[in-house]
Parts: structure tokens; C-alpha cells; sequence
């Protein structure tokens, strides 16, 4: 193994800028003659917009301009963007409504986008925006998801009647009802996945700029995938010719899906540079990242589990209710749709699977993808109605899930809801999680929580997921208005360091870490020679960006075969200078060598060649070190995992305390084990904070009751216990690294692990948070039930 | 935050004379409730009066019979104090579970009381343990301070200087936090101080009160079980998105149970 090259746990390179406050945030940029910028925001849920009066904010000391949606009309710019069409049952066209940059008669949530001001500083603007006097004709609010789409609700968008953005399916719903029918049990569930604001530590931020000579604007932001905004801004918003618009995503303090859409404020900022005639800065507060970035989750859902009377699967159906708040996000269509359905088969072989989808519209923020996108949602629906079907049938929910695992070799598997898993071990990380659990000991862990009256439940969850997002004739085929596949170029200098350039972008996975440590093991470069460069339009490559834990299963792959160019052009180098035949020449360990000999030039020395051509004939090779490579996966991976979370209750306050949660995952080929492992306990955060803490709530009139951390609750280091971390590997088969993805793995597996763990010990299933005072709840409703008894 | 005066003052006199010569004046004791306010633009007073330089509202002592605190003591120091730790340390467990770090190192014991928040911990404990209000003006027993949501016995112009706890032959204090901010969403300090059994309740309500049948209860057996069977009335309690009223109320008896068998 190449020193610090795959496997090796290596810290990361860009720990020491972010630790020790030295990043460069969106926030830390300052551009001469710079404004600010504050906006106006609907503290209605649903309310026409009669007018608005600029005047007294425009008289405001220091206010330069008061933007509307009328500015935007007048700039001919195009509203937001949904990027994924989604087909109705009948094959018709999803209905997205408009979505306008700013609101443009009608406000649809409490914190949509009415107006913006502009001034000197950033105390004017917001003094400024409080004079911006606008006339709302305030509507009845449709809040509840349940109710949304029945006749006689407030219609949020005019040509979306019912309110229903689709009514989308997937599968064969004559055989599975047949297959229900006939079957000799079957669990039924109805689910509710809570809505959760994702919370990156970084609040959004953006900068517009306009070069009047160039009539070119630069926009940095807080983007997942700057490449993907220019394209969105440019050939759909019409905000300018992609080479007019330069997009700069500079660190980044995370994002979580919540950074790859592309929101009104960084189109402001270019609108309001422009009119203006300075570059305009908005940093987001807080409370405007609960009011404005797109929420997570949020489903209700019935769903059925058909099994024969050995307790092997059937046959699942599934109708689920999605949120898509007041408008249309960029990907919200296909989250609850080609991320969330084509999961339903989990690990398991059952081999009939319909479900129904129904997106639709309500007076909250628009929800798109969170950690996970779909994956999470799938993967709580179905391990929670296989652990209440174990529980129906008597079975030790690990036996049962271990029945219908999908086998060895069964691999590769055409599940019935579209997706081949190419690779998997479902039993072996079943095995191993339980190994490193101590599962068999069990029962005299509870008796040791009873003894200190506490109850104590275990809860299992078995996950796939479907990353390394995607096969792009794959996506196209299902309705994207984009190909995903991602770029890489490596470039070397004359002095040996290695720049990566890469279309994707790093907001806390590690990329100048884990990319260097691929060219070390590809090239042999110590990491301390690699650059990696990213999230600068006009330096990178395009690529799509950083979400469903891809960049190194696609742009990494993409990285690892412009390396192999790199070293074909150095083989035809070498060959020369060694005077050997071009087909003797091996490259291993950074240095180019004559088979069989002794003889050989190291990769530094091929590179000054290349640059400093002076023994290279005519016509041999170009001059210079640079190559790039396009990558379009062949399929999507599939990492796996069993989480095991083991909770104590407190039966007099309803308290869940979280002692111990076993993660074991199958991410493939594992570059940096530390990274992965951030990975990992960053994820289990976030799903353990959904399932016990964090809740997103609307009051029934539209209001956002949980708007700032005093009401809403992210998990803290004290709610969670030491995580107990371990993995296998079936390396991805249509990837040369092998390698899987890990970045929502965490969020997506352990949800249902928290919550069959709190079912197991208070034995009865509430719904996610399990906050104190449900779960007291729930066991008081069962002790009066035993009472009756 | 709209602009504002900063004041600081060097002593109590000064402060309300800065606070009367103020248009709208404010007292900054910590800020902990006040600049959050600020910050949302929720509140435009003219001045903020800091009394944070007046070096007679800071500092523990022991006065033989009772611990005296000054009002600008923040909660850290209440938690880490060698005099408050001996000689009541249901009260040094209490500061050291208010909010965060942060918090604690910002907020004061004067600031807290003359706030009133009905989530805050330090009423359950200058009600649990009959505690004396000082003030510029005269000293409040704490039967009459805590008048309502958010509303104390305070005049406009008083200024808490310090709080006097009489040493109790036992007291405790258990809370149930909210999970998100760490408030009390129920709280209970339960002493017995010179014969006298007191239980006090803050988060539950309003205002933070005293629980008199659980005082009775207690009074003749000063154990858990004593509390067997009783139960506040959810009537009265506070109910939002954390917590209904009911559970407020099963949680007062657990809370004061908790606390009983803690007191030491």
C-alpha cells in the first residue's frame, strides 16, 4: 500500500483551517464597495399580496433599493426550478405550479420571499425592510399533510387543484393485492415521518457582483454543487449566459441536501448587484434558516406486509402521503418517489411491491432532500412493519429478517421496485453486529436496567441504500433534467505538485483528504503535493456536485481514472528517456520502471520532462502533465448495514436514554476508516436526533411553532452514548475503486433501530420524536389497558 | 438589535439614577433573556444599564445563619462556591444545572429572580428555601417576590443587590429539562429549613409556587412515600409543545420525590 493511500486513517489536510477558525466562509468574504442585503418575509402562511409600498424604506438612511417580484419580472427572470419531472398514474405530467424568486402576488409560507432591501450596512437594510409596508389579504391556511389534498382546502397554487403536485406509483398493484389476499398474515402500519430542519452549522449566505463591462456576475454562496446552481441560474432562471456567471462555493460549513437547491437569496443578490451597481452580500440568521432552507422528510404513510406461514415476506404495499411545503424545490419531486420506492425492498426478497405516492402542497416551507432523501423514509417504514410483523408472529426479529435477507449468492439481485444490487453481504453484517452487540446477553442487560427500574429494549434495523447517485440514461429514463455523472481533471505542476480539480464539492465530508490519498495510492504523490480544488466554476471541471453519497463513488472514481491517463502519458515519457518499448514500462510506487530491471525514472522526472521537453522528439506526446477524465456510473452502489440500539426507559417521566448503538456497515472499499467513522457518528447523530428529539411543527393555522433551538431540539453530546463502530466489505463490482459511499448512512439506518428499541421496552410503538411525554403516555394508556383487562 | 446607550454604572445609586434619567431604560444583569429579545427586535429600550461593574452586587459570603449572594453572581459561581456546596448544595446543583456553560457564565442570580421566567430554576429555590430579597429599597420575603408571569414585586426603580438563603437541615432540587433548552419545564426544590418543610415548584405554572399539600405531607415524614398519592391539579398549569398540562403535573410529583430522596 502507497504511504497515506487507501485504508490509511490519515487526518484530515483541512482540519487545522476549520478548527482553528481559519476557514473562508462565504461570510469571511468581503467585496469592495460591498451592500447588504435583508429581506422581506410573509409572516402569513397563506395570504394575497395586494400591494407593497417602497417608499418610506426607500427614504430609509442608507436603504439603496427595494427589490420585488416586480424587479424580477422587469430582469426577465424566470422563477425557481423543479429539476425532476414525475408522471402521474397516468402517465400525465406532475403539476409543479410557480414558483417566483420573489412572491408575486400570493405568499404560500410564513417566511417566503416578498421583498428585498439593500443598503449600506446590514442594521440599514434590516431597519429598512421593517418600512416596507405590504398589504396582505391574509387566506385561510393549509397546514395539515392529511388533509391537504382533499376537496374543499384552501388551494395554495391556482392550476394545482387539490393541491396535488402527483399521484405517482410504482409496481404491480393487482399481484400484490393478490399476494396480500392470499396471504397468511399480514402487518399493517400507519406511519408518520417527521418533519426536521437540517441545521448546518452554517447559516445560508450569498454575494452577487456585476462586472457592468463584462456584463458578467460572479455569485459566491453556501452551494453543495456550484456548477449545478450556474446551470439552474443560467439556462432556466435566465439570469445570464453560463459563461457570464461565475459561481463560487467556497468552504462551506455543511449542508445536508439543504445546500444543493438553488433559493431566491443568491438570485437577489446578482438582481440587486446589477441594479445597484455594487456586489450585495445576505447572511442568513437563524431564524431565517428555519423559516427558508428546505426542510426534511415528512410523510404519512399506510403500509402492508404480506407473509406466508413460514414468516417468509410476500408481498409489501405502501401509500404515503409527501409534504412538498408551499412550492416545488428543486428535487423535491423525486425524493419520495425514485429515492424512496425503489428502496421498499430493503435486504430482502420480497418479491411483490407496489406503492402509491402522493406529493402535495402545503402553506410550509418547501421540503426536498435531507441526509438520506427517500432512502431514510424507506428504510423506517420497512424496518419498523418487519419488527411489529415479528412481534405479531413471535419471532426474534433478527431470525426474521435474517429469513428474507436476500442471499450471497443471489447477488447480483433485480429487486421488484427497479434497482439491481450489484453486491452484499446482508448476512454477514447481521452477523457481526450482533457478534459486537452481545445480542445473546440480552436479556440479562434488561434484567440489570429492571433491577434499577428501568425498561430496556433492543431494536434492529437493516438497511440498503442506493448511492453513488446516478447512472445518468438511468436518471433520464425516470424524469431528471440533468445526467450525473462527474468530472475530474489532475494537472500537475513543473514542480511535481498535483492539483485535482474536481466538479464536486466538500462542506465537511473531507474531500482534500480522502481525493489526495487516491492520488497517493494512484501516483505514488505524498498528500502533503496534492491541491484539491473545488467549487469554483471557472477553475473546476463541471461536475454535478455533493449529495446522495457520490463524490467518491462517482467524482473519486472520475479522479481515479484521469490518474490512469496521467499514467499512460508518463508510461510513452519514460519509455523514451529509459529507451525502452512503452509496453515494458510498469508504474508502482511513483516510479516508472523497465520490466525486469533496475532501470527506472521516478514520476517527478517524468514530469519535468513533460514540462521541460528538451529530450522529447516531436509528436511523442504534448507537453505537459494534465489530464482529465468524465465518469458515468454503471449503477448505483449499494452500501448496507444492521444497526442494533439498545435504550433504557424511565417509566415514571417517559425519558429514552440511549446506552448503546452498534453500527455495522458494508461501505465497500473504505479509503479513510477516520473519515468514514465521522461519517458515521456525524449521521447517527442526526437520525437519533429524529427519532428522539428533533421535531419540525406547524400549528393548524400555518404557523411555525419550532423556530429557533429553544423549541427545537438537536440532539446534544449528552443524549448520545459512545457509538460501538464496525464494518464489512463487498467491494462495489461496477467501480474500479470498489468503493460505496457513507455520508448518510448513519441518518438513514438508525431511526428505525431508535424507535424498535423503545417499542421493544415499553411494548407499544409511538411516533418519531419519542419525546418523554409521549412515550409516558403510551405506557400509561397500557397500564389502564391491562387494568381493563 | 436597534441601537441603544450602553450605561455603566459604578454603583447601585448611580444605576437608578441612569435607569430614572433613562427614557426607557434597562437593567443588563447578565442578559442572558434580555439581548436574545434584543437581538429578534422584540424590545427597543433607550439605554441598557450594566450592572456588571458594581463590585458590591458581586460575591458569596456565609453569615453564620444564611448564605448571602450577591445579585451580579453569576450561576457558575453559585455552582462552584466551596460556601454554597457545604453548606447548601441542593442550591449549588441547582445553578449547575441551568441552561449551558454559557449561560452559567453569563447569567446572574439577580438577573434570573427579577426576570421571572416561569421555566427559570433559581424560583423554586428562593421559594423552596425562604429565601430574603434584598433590594435598593428594603428586603421582599419570597412568599411576596414572584407575583405572576414574568411579574415580581419589584418598583420600576428597585434593584435586586443580593439574596440571603437561611441554611436548611436538608433540601433538594431535581428538574425535568426541556430537552431543547434546558429550561425547567418542571423543576421542585424541597426543604426543611428551622422546622419549617417547603416545596416549591417553578416550570409547572405560570409563576413558580408552592405545593402546600405536598409541605403537609412531607412535614410529618420527611421520605418519598410521604408524596404516595398526591398530585397537583393540571388546572392552573402551563401546556405548549414540550409539554401538556398533565404531564406537568405527574412530573411535580415525580420531580418532588426525586428531590426528597436527593435532599441532603
Amino acid at each position: 500500500m502507497a504511504e497515506n493511500g487507501i485504508g490509511a486513517p490519515v487526518r484530515r489536510k483541512e482540519d487545522k483551517r476549520f478548527i482553528t477558525g481559519k476557514g473562508t466562509y462565504t461570510d469571511d468574504i468581503n467585496r469592495p464597495g460591498q451592500a447588504y442585503a435583508y429581506f422581506v418575509r410573509s409572516p402569513y402562511p397563506h395570504a394575497t399580496i395586494n400591494g407593497i409600498d417602497k417608499a418610506a424604506a426607500e427614504a430609509a438612511p442608507g436603504v439603496l433599493a427595494v427589490i420585488t417580484g416586480d424587479d424580477v419580472a422587469e430582469a426577465g427572470w424566470g422563477g425557481l426550478i423543479c429539476g425532476w419531472m414525475v408522471k402521474n398514474k397516468d402517465g400525465s405530467d406532475m403539476r409543479a405550479g410557480n414558483h417566483p424568486v420573489l412572491a408575486q402576488g400570493k405568499v404560500r409560507y410564513v417566511g417566503d420571499h416578498v421583498a428585498c432591501v439593500v443598503a449600506e450596512t446590514y442594521a440599514q437594510a434590516k431597519d429598512g425592510a421593517e418600512l416596507v409596508e405590504v398589504d396582505y389579504g391574509p387566506l385561510i391556511a393549509c397546514a395539515a399533510l392529511a388533509d391537504a389534498d382533499r376537496p374543499g382546502q384552501p388551494q395554495i397554487h391556482d392550476d394545482v387543484p387539490n393541491n396535488t403536485v402527483y399521484n405517482w406509483e410504482l409496481g404491480d398493484q393487482a399481484a400484490v393485492d393478490q399476494a396480500l389476499a392470499s396471504a397468511a398474515h399480514v402487518t399493517k402500519v400507519d406511519l408518520t415521518n417527521n418533519r426536521v430542519v437540517p441545521n448546518a452549522m452554517e447559516p445560508r449566505a450569498a454575494i452577487g457582483e456585476y462586472d457592468s463591462a463584462q456584463e458578467a456576475f460572479t455569485l459566491y454562496t453556501t452551494s453543495q454543487n456550484p456548477h449545478v446552481a450556474r446551470l439552474v441560474m443560467s439556462a432556466f432562471i435566465q439570469v445570464a449566459p453560463e459563461h457570464k456567471l461565475r459561481v463560487i462555493a467556497p468552504d462551506v460549513g455543511g449542508g445536508f441536501g439543504s445546500k444543493i437547491y438553488i433559493y431566491s437569496e443568491e438570485c437577489i443578490c446578482l438582481l440587486a448587484a446589477r441594479k445597484i451597481g455594487r456586489p450585495v452580500k445576505w447572511t442568513g440568521d437563524r431564524s431565517e434558516a428555519f423559516l427558508s432552507d428546505a426542510h426534511g422528510r415528512d410523510h404519512i404513510t399506510h403500509a402492508e406486509l404480506g407473509m406466508d406461514a413460514d414468516g417468509n415476506f410476500t408481498a409489501l404495499k405502501v401509500h404515503t402521503k409527501a409534504n412538498m411545503g408551499g412550492y416545488l424545490s428543486l428535487f423535491a419531486s423525486c425524493v419520495p418517489t425514485y429515492l424512496y420506492a425503489t428502496l421498499l425492498a430493503g435486504q430482502y426478497r420480497t418479491p411483490q411491491i407496489y406503492c402509491a405516492v402522493d406529493a402535495v402542497f402545503t402553506n410550509t416551507v418547501p421540503v426536498d432532500a435531507y441526509r438520506g432523501a427517500g432512502r431514510p423514509e424507506a428504510t423506517y417504514l420497512l424496518e419498523t412493519i418487519i419488527d411489529q410483523a415479528a412481534d405479531e408472529l413471535g419471532r426474534d426479529p433478527a431470525d426474521l429478517r435474517r429469513q428474507n435477507f436476500i442471499k450471497p449468492e443471489q447477488f447480483p439481485y433485480d429487486t421488484p421496485v427497479a434497482l439491481t444490487y450489484d453486491t452484499g453481504n446482508f448476512h454477514a453484517v447481521l452477523d457481526k453486529a450482533l457478534e459486537v452487540s452481545d445480542y445473546a446477553n440480552f436479556a440479562s442487560r434488561r434484567a440489570a436496567s429492571e433491577a434499577k427500574g428501568k425498561l430496556r429494549g433492543i431494536g434492529f434495523s437493516c438497511y440498503i441504500e442506493a448511492c453513488g447517485i446516478a447512472p445518468s440514461a438511468v436518471v433520464g429514463s425516470l424524469g431528471a433534467g440533468v445526467g450525473l455523472w462527474e468530472s475530474a481533471k489532475i494537472r500537475f505542476t513543473h514542480t511535481g505538485v498535483c492539483q485535482v480539480l474536481t466538479g464536486t464539492h466538500s462542506h465537511g465530508q473531507g474531500h482534500e483528504t480522502v481525493f489526495a490519498q487516491l492520488i497517493a495510492e494512484k501516483l505514488g504523490v505524498p498528500i502533503e503535493n496534492v491541491e484539491v480544488i473545488h467549487g469554483d466554476t471557472d477553475k473546476t471541471p463541471v461536475g454535478m456536485g455533493t449529495y446522495g453519497s457520490r463524490s467518491l463513488a462517482v467524482g473519486g472514481q472520475a479522479i481515479a481514472n484521469a490518474a490512469d491517463k496521467i499514467i499512460e502519458k508518463g508510461k510513452k515519457i519514460a519509455a523514451h528517456l529509459l529507451e525502452a518499448s512503452e509496453a515494458d514500462i510498469e508504474f508502482k510506487d511513483g516510479s516508472f520502471t523497465v520490466a525486469g530491471t533496475d532501470r527506472s525514472k521516478a514520476l517527478g522526472e517524468v514530469i519535468f520532462e513533460a514540462y521541460v521537453p528538451h529530450h522529447i522528439p516531436q509528436g511523442l506526446v504534448e507537453p505537459g502533465m494534465e489530464e482529465g477524465a468524465f465518469y458515468d456510473p454503471a449503477n448505483f452502489t449499494y452500501p448496507s448495514g444492521t444497526y442494533i440500539c439498545e435504550v433504557e426507559v424511565d417509566p415514571d417521566t417517559g425519558v429514552v436514554s440511549i446506552d448503546r448503538v452498534v453500527a455495522v456497515d458494508d461501505f465497500g472499499v473504505i479509503v479513510n476508516p477516520l473519515i468514514v467513522e465521522g461519517q458515521v457518528h456525524g449521521g447517527l447523530a442526526q437520525g437519533i436526533g429524529q427519532a428522539l428529539t428533533e421535531n419540525c411543527v406547524y400549528d393548524s393555522a400555518g404557523q411555525l411553532l419550532s423556530a429557533s433551538y429553544m423549541d427545537y431540539c438537536m440532539p446534544k453530546a449528552d443524549d448520545l452514548p459512545t457509538f460501538e463502530i464496525a464494518t464489512t466489505s463487498t467491494p462495489c463490482s461496477h467501480n474500479a475503486l470498489g468503493v460505496k459511499g457513507c455520508g448518510e448512512a448513519g441518518a438513514i439506518g438508525s431511526p428505525p433501530a431508535v424507535m424498535n428499541a423503545v417499542a421493544d421496552a415499553i411494548g407499544t410503538r409511538v411516533s418519531m420524536p419519542a419525546t418523554a411525554e409521549k412515550v409516558w403516555r403510551a405506557l400509561q394508556a397500557s397500564k389502564t389497558s391491562q387494568a381493563a383487562e | 438589535m436597534y441601537a441603544f446607550n450602553v450605561r455603566k454604572p459604578g454603583s447601585v445609586d448611580l444605576a437608578v439614577a441612569a435607569l430614572e434619567s433613562a427614557e426607557d431604560g434597562k437593567l443588563l444583569a447578565g442578559g442572558q433573556t434580555l439581548l436574545p429579545t434584543l437581538k429578534q427586535r422584540l424590545a427597543s429600550p433607550s439605554d441598557l444599564i450594566d450592572l456588571g461593574e458594581i463590585a458590591d452586587l458581586k460575591g458569596i459570603s456565609d453569615e453564620g445563619g444564611s448564605i448571602k449572594i450577591g445579585a451580579m453572581t453569576t450561576h457558575a459561581d453559585v455552582a462552584g462556591s466551596d460556601v454554597v456546596k457545604s453548606q447548601i448544595p441542593a442550591l449549588a446543583y441547582l445553578a449547575g444545572h441551568i441552561g449551558d456553560p454559557q449561560v452559567r457564565n453569563r447569567g446572574t442570580i439577580g438577573g434570573s429572580i427579577a426576570n421571572a421566567d416561569p421555566a427559570a430554576d433559581y424560583p423554586a429555590a428562593v421559594l423552596g428555601l425562604n429565601a430574603t430579597v434584598h433590594t435598593n429599597q428594603r428586603t421582599i420575603a419570597a412568599d411576596d417576590f414572584f407575583t405572576g408571569l414574568f411579574e415580581t414585586a419589584l418598583n420600576d426603580d428597585e434593584i435586586v443587590t443580593a439574596v440571603s438563603f437561611p441554611k436548611p437541615s436538608k433540601a433538594g432540587y431535581q428538574k425535568f429539562p426541556n430537552p431543547a433548552s434546558r429550561y425547567a419545564v418542571v423543576g421542585v426544590m424541597v426543604a426543611e429549613t428551622g422546622g419549617e418543610t417547603r416545596v416549591a415548584v417553578t416550570g409547572a405554572g405560570p409563576s413558580a409556587f408552592r405545593w402546600s399539600e405536598a409541605e403537609s405531607a412531607l412535614g410529618g415524614n420527611f421520605s418519598a412515600d410521604a408524596l404516595n398519592g398526591l398530585a397537583v391539579s393540571a388546572a392552573d398549569l402551563n401546556s405548549d409543545i414540550h409539554a401538556s398540562a398533565d404531564y406537568r403535573a405527574h412530573l411535580v410529583g415525580v420531580m418532588a420525590k426525586r428531590a426528597v430522596a436527593a435532599a441532603s
